[in-house]
């Protein structure tokens, strides 16, 4: 199993090219708030996560998740 | 006291300032007499009607409307009942046998609007440990299905084959699958390349759904819609379709040849805790349906006209929703939601009626002006249209 900082990393490289302003992220850091993501961002980037741990995010999963702490555990849950 | 309503703050805010500056509303437009399918009186003015959804022109056929009147006369007005009470009289056993000939199906389910057979099919048939598949850009209806549903629910890029393809082989072997396809998507009025989808579905063990409302009557040989176009109807489970489109009425239908499909009148909450339709728009609709098998040359001058139009506007120097007319639908993207209902609102001064569509209705955020053409629409009528349109976007200044 992956560790959670190990997890937390990967997923940083996968927001990087969505985080535009530069946003520091912490777990704490939500998508639709600090990074401004609309829904358009997210499907492009729940794509990119599902590709390269080749799992299924739903939709009912999505909507439980506000902020990268949550993503990282929801991902290190779906890849264990 | 915190009131209920401070969460439509936002949308409040951009129509009064939208509406500030002077503009007509565009989503309080009143028809104060209707001509024709293609022509009315709005705001005292004659409208050539370019965003309806009425493709075949049904709506003021002869035998469409006699047909109406007979059962007014025969039925009444209404059924005051649900389908599995009261509420099934001749005329709704008829459409649907007229559904069957339409389609070659043995089944046919006809619920109140085509919102509620989406809403209806797709939450009870995909239950809890299923798995719905669909387009990012499905209708509000199929996304309402699934919300009402205990399934899970799996989005996949717009047309991409492989995105649908990946997600599919993810999902547990045993499972439950359904995946939801439409035939046109109407914001755009671009087609599904359905034969590879479905074939996909099939080799990973889902049902599929098709929605084709935009479709029937107009796509395909016998008018069966975009999977009979590409020969893929037979591995269809489902289709999905509406009478306010084409047949040019109200209601929606499904349609399958899945052996225990009538099961589906007593577990299916849309169909059974609503009202049926009256007898009116049934025995209206029967006739329509059944006039619509026989719509060759109609077909034909559908194409003819969306051709036409597309050809005209791409040379006026619209940018426009699809590079090659793929449907009745011609979406004219425009800059802006401000300049959108400016131009919405300078055609319409300009005597033509067409749809103001934005987001969240549509993709990636656009504001469009969608078009939706009529077999009715003369050769002279388009040719109208397009100097309209050309008057108006250089008034505006999008041309």
């Amino acid at each position: 199993m992956t560790d959670r900082s190990e997890m937390f990393d990967k997923l940083k490289e996968l927001i990087a090219p969505f985080n535009k302003k530069g946003v520091e992220l912490t777990d704490a850091t939500t998508f639709a708030g600090d990074l401004e993501w609309d829904s358009l961002t997210v499907m492009d980037f729940v794509a990119e996560v599902e590709d390269s741990f080749d799992i299924v995010i739903t939709m009912n999963m999505q909507a439980e998740i506000e902020n990268v702490g949550q993503l990282v555990d929801a991902v290190l849950k779906l890849t264990d | 006291m915190t009131d209920l309503f401070s969460k439509f703050d936002p949308l409040i805010e951009q129509r009064r300032a939208l509406l500030e500056t002077g503009l007509t509303d565009p989503f309080n437009l009143v028809m104060e007499k209707v001509l024709s399918p293609t022509v009315a009186i709005c705001n005292g003015r004659e409208t050539i009607l370019l965003g309806t959804y009425n493709y075949m022109g049904m709506t003021f056929d002869e035998d469409v409307i006699a047909a109406g009147k007979q059962a007014f006369d025969d039925f009444g007005a209404g059924t005051t009942g649900s389908r599995v009470l009261n509420g099934t009289f001749h005329p709704h056993r008829d459409v649907e046998a007229a559904l069957r000939e339409f389609y070659d199906m043995d089944h046919a389910m006809v619920f109140s609007t085509g919102y509620q057979a989406n809403l209806g099919i797709i939450s009870t048939i995909a239950g809890k440990g299923d798995y719905i598949i669909l387009d990012i850009d499905s209708h509000a209806s199929i996304y309402d299905g699934c919300k009402m549903g205990d399934a899970e629910i799996v989005a996949f890029r717009h047309n991409d084959i492989e995105a649908l393809e990946k997600r599919l082989k993810r999902l547990p072997a045993g499972a439950g699958k359904l995946v939801v396809l439409e035939g046109v998507y109407s914001m755009l009025g671009d087609v599904a390349p359905l034969k590879e989808m479905v074939r996909i579905s099939k080799e990973n063990g889902a049902m599929v759904l098709v929605d084709e409302a935009h479709s029937m009557g107009f796509i395909g040989a016998n008018g069966r819609g975009v999977a009979e176009e590409q020969g893929c109807i037979d591995d269809v489970d489902f289709i999905i379709g509406t009478f306010s489109k084409s047949v040019g009425t109200v209601g929606g239908f499904c349609v399958s040849n899945h052996p225990k499909f009538e099961i589906l009148r007593l577990v299916c909450r849309p169909y059974v805790f609503t009202a049926a339709l009256p007898p009116s728009v049934m025995a209206s609709s029967a006739t329509s349906v059944r006039k619509l098998m026989h719509g060759g040359n109609k077909r034909a001058h559908l194409w003819e006209n969306s051709k036409t139009l597309h050809k005209g506007l791409r040379d006026l120097g619209f940018q426009l929703g699809t590079d090659e007319p793929q449907s009745a639908i011609i979406a004219v993207i425009m800059p802006d939601l401000e300049r959108g209902a400016m131009m919405w609102e300078a055609l319409l001064h300009e005597g033509l009626y067409v749809n103001l569509a934005r987001p969240p209705a549509t993709p990636a955020g656009m504001t469009l002006l969608r078009c939706s053409l009529c077999a009715e629409h003369t050769s002279e009528q388009v040719q109208d249209i397009l100097g309209r349109f050309e008057r108006a976007g250089k008034a505006v200044g999008i041309i």
